[in-house]
């Protein structure tokens, strides 16, 4: 069970049996239980049909593959919980990368700038969006609809056919180092200290509340003193600033950037936010889901690479993924609603229905 | 008088009056725009984009969205490509059928998933998005059907034409002629404004909310296994990614064209002269000598121009509206 929902929990009456029932059927129906059996199933299923996959520094390598979009689901995770949306995150990376790829045609440009550059522009492009969002207060899909096809397109601008190609040789650390004498990618250490952060972010400080508050409700926000255009503000920048980042990681691990880069990404990164329990219409969601879920779409799409399943067919099971892990919440919902039901039979009185339905 | 204000405050009349000046000035640098031969190449150009955007106003009425239309164009026009390949003697009012038949199925797909299910439209179309696009891998193997693979019949349906209208044109004429008729005098039409507009009150008023959200869905799949056809015919090539990224453009003409993104709000004529305006920016950057890597800017420029000078225009006349009523 995660930190958020033990905080949420209301009236936790200690020791009796019917409350130690309900809190076991709770643990063992809850998403990031699914989600952590999904994960261990696709292990066991991927070491079953491949003997590369359980080598360690394959799947350590591996992981670079996947944590790109991993970096932008974390703030995108803060976005959704806002219930907002944001699919511009793909051309962003473009923009970015373009920029960097400028910079880099220059020669002459120490190499500590690309990676600002690259951050400065994605946190320019994610502010735009969120002041266009909430100082006129348009809806994030129609905003974000425009900035995609705006932030891609001045990237046809500046490059159209061609390529940026002649990064400095040292530029390849942040997509392709590892650290230290280890064999750990930079990558995945610098997903950690990320995923950490913003789990602390939403879990551990005032700003993580009022992301709650301002999904569920955000007139009561308000009303509570809550500055929501503030809020949501904050957390389009955050997304911006991630692609920054997604930018300098995908341009340095591929040492090239053209106009079309990462197209179809800002998908990728809904489906993992959504499938790691974030409620689409906000206010629910945290940090273990989104991370449970990042680690089995992309050992998912590694194994399924492994035996040589092309990346369309991959979409399928994706998609039908995403599918299933939207209906099953209310599924699994009405089974724990009958089991608690049960055990409060076993026991002496009824449970009370609040308790059941708050945490559903 | 008055009623000639009213009208020119009309969302569609600003329309209309921004395409004017906008083609007045192309026909400035490029009066090659406005012969005749031109303007049907735009039109021929745009049916598919207005028959598409279409569909998808009726699925962002009822608060929805479709994303998955231009995967199904994709899935759509490849099996057609494949049964035309396979056995070129079939007619095309049989590949027809079959591309309404796909169609419905993929319609269907998304709305089960939306109305019984109770998947929210994004998400449902956010995963048929992957699926029909991977469906169409299955089905190709990977390979594309070309040109000289394909029956002259087939090749020739999208540019049959009658008194100077393409097949193109007339499919477009028609679902626009019916969906705006639809929606503006038939009950189930209304209600799609009413789901859209205030659900509560739609539920209590009794509407059938499994039917007003299953509705669009399965409409937007049958224009989009029409448009699958027509799209993989013209361009006679049948590719694995045919149409990708199209979906964003259908909402953009919806968008553009006053249609409110959280629903309720919108009409086909709005779409129709929003799809229309992108088909003229599209078409007028090459005859302008602007490289056409300026398209997808510009279009993104539009779309945002578009919503802030509607959210601006809904804020004033609710203002206005507001003032009549404690001025009365």
């Amino acid at each position: 069970m995660s930190s958020n929902e033990s905080m949420m929990e209301p009236g936790a009456t200690p020791g009796g049996r019917r409350i130690g029932a309900s809190r076991w059927v709770m643990a063992a129906t809850a998403w990031e239980t699914v989600l952590g059996v999904i994960l261990v199933a696709i292990f066991i299923l991927n070491s079953a049909i491949s003997p590369y996959f359980l080598d360690l520094g394959n799947m350590l390598d591996a992981t670079t593959f996947f944590l790109e979009t991993a970096i932008i689901a974390l703030p995108m995770m803060l976005v959704i919980i806002c219930a907002d949306i944001d699919i511009s995150v793909a051309s962003i990376i473009s923009l970015s990368s373009v920029f960097m790829g400028m910079a880099a045609q220059e020669g002459h440009v120490p190499l500590f700038w690309l990676p600002i550059i690259g951050i400065l522009v994605g946190v320019a492009a994610g502010f735009l969006n969120g002041i266009l969002i909430t100082g006129l207060n348009i809806p994030s899909i129609a905003v974000t609809i425009g900035t995609l096809s705006l932030y891609r397109g001045i990237s046809y601008v500046i490059l159209g056919d061609k390529a940026y190609t002649k990064y400095p040789a040292s530029f390849e650390y942040f997509g392709q180092g590892y650290v230290g004498p280890t064999h750990i990618p930079f990558e995945l250490v610098l997903f950690l200290v990320l995923a950490v952060i913003f789990g602390l972010l939403l879990h551990r400080t005032p700003f993580g509340r009022k992301v709650y508050t301002v999904g569920n409700n955000s007139t009561a926000a308000r009303f509570s003193g809550v500055r929501v255009q503030r809020v949501r503000l904050t957390a389009f920048t955050l997304n911006g600033l991630m692609s920054g980042v997604a930018a300098v990681l995908l341009t340095s691990r591929i040492m090239s950037t053209r106009p079309n880069i990462a197209e179809g990404w800002e998908l990728q990164v809904i489906t993992i936010v959504v499938m790691g329990g974030v409620s689409i219409m906000g206010g629910k969601g945290n940090i273990f889901g989104v991370i449970l879920s990042i680690f089995s779409i992309g050992f998912l799409r590694y194994g399924m690479s492994l035996v040589n399943i092309p990346g369309t067919v991959m979409n399928i099971v994706i998609g039908f993924l995403l599918i299933i892990a939207i209906m099953l919440p209310g599924a699994l919902a009405s089974l724990r609603r009958r089991l608690i039901v049960r055990a409060a039979h076993a026991g002496s009185a009824g449970p009370g229905t609040e308790d059941i339905e708050q945490a559903g | 008088m008055k009623s000639v204000l009213a009208l020119l405050r009309r969302r569609e009349a600003s329309l209309v009056v921004f395409g004017i000046v906008l083609v007045a000035l192309i026909a400035i640098r490029a009066p090659r725009f406005l012969d005749p031969k031109n303007l049907q190449y735009v039109l021929d150009d745009t049916s598919i984009l207005i028959m598409v955007s279409l569909g998808q106003l009726l699925v962002i009425l009822i608060g929805g969205i479709d994303l998955s239309v231009a995967s199904g164009i994709g899935l759509s026009g490849m099996i057609t490509a494949l049964i035309n390949k396979a056995d070129p003697g079939i007619p095309m009012v049989g590949i027809v059928a079959i591309a309404l038949g796909i169609g419905v199925i993929l319609g269907s797909f998304n709305g089960f998933l939306v109305s019984i299910a109770k998947i929210p439209p994004i998400i449902t179309t956010l995963g048929t998005l992957s699926i029909y696009r991977g469906v169409v891998f299955l089905f190709s193997g990977g390979a594309w059907v070309s040109a000289d693979e394909m029956s002259k019949a087939y090749r020739d349906f999208p540019h049959f034409s009658i008194l100077g209208f393409t097949t193109l044109m007339i499919a477009a004429l028609v679902i626009f002629i019916i969906i705006a008729t639809f929606l503006r005098y038939t009950r189930t039409g209304r209600e799609l404004y009413g789901v859209g507009g205030n659900l509560t009150a739609a539920q209590y008023v009794g509407i059938n909310l499994r039917k007003a959200n299953f509705l669009p869905f399965l409409v937007s799949g049958i224009i989009v296994g029409l448009a699958g056809l027509l799209w993989i015919s013209r361009y006679a090539s049948a590719q694995n990614d045919s149409a990708t990224g199209f979906e964003l453009q259908t909402v953009a003409a919806c968008v553009i064209g006053g249609v409110s993104i959280a629903g309720g709000k919108g009409t086909a004529l709005g779409v129709l002269l929003g799809a229309i305006l992108l088909g003229i920016i599209k078409n007028a950057l090459t005859l302008i000598d602007v490289s056409p890597f300026w398209q997808m800017a510009l279009q993104g420029f539009v779309i945002l121009v578009a919503i802030v000078t509607n959210t601006l225009v809904d804020r004033r006349n609710e203002r206005r509206a507001l003032e009549r009523r404690s001025l009365a």
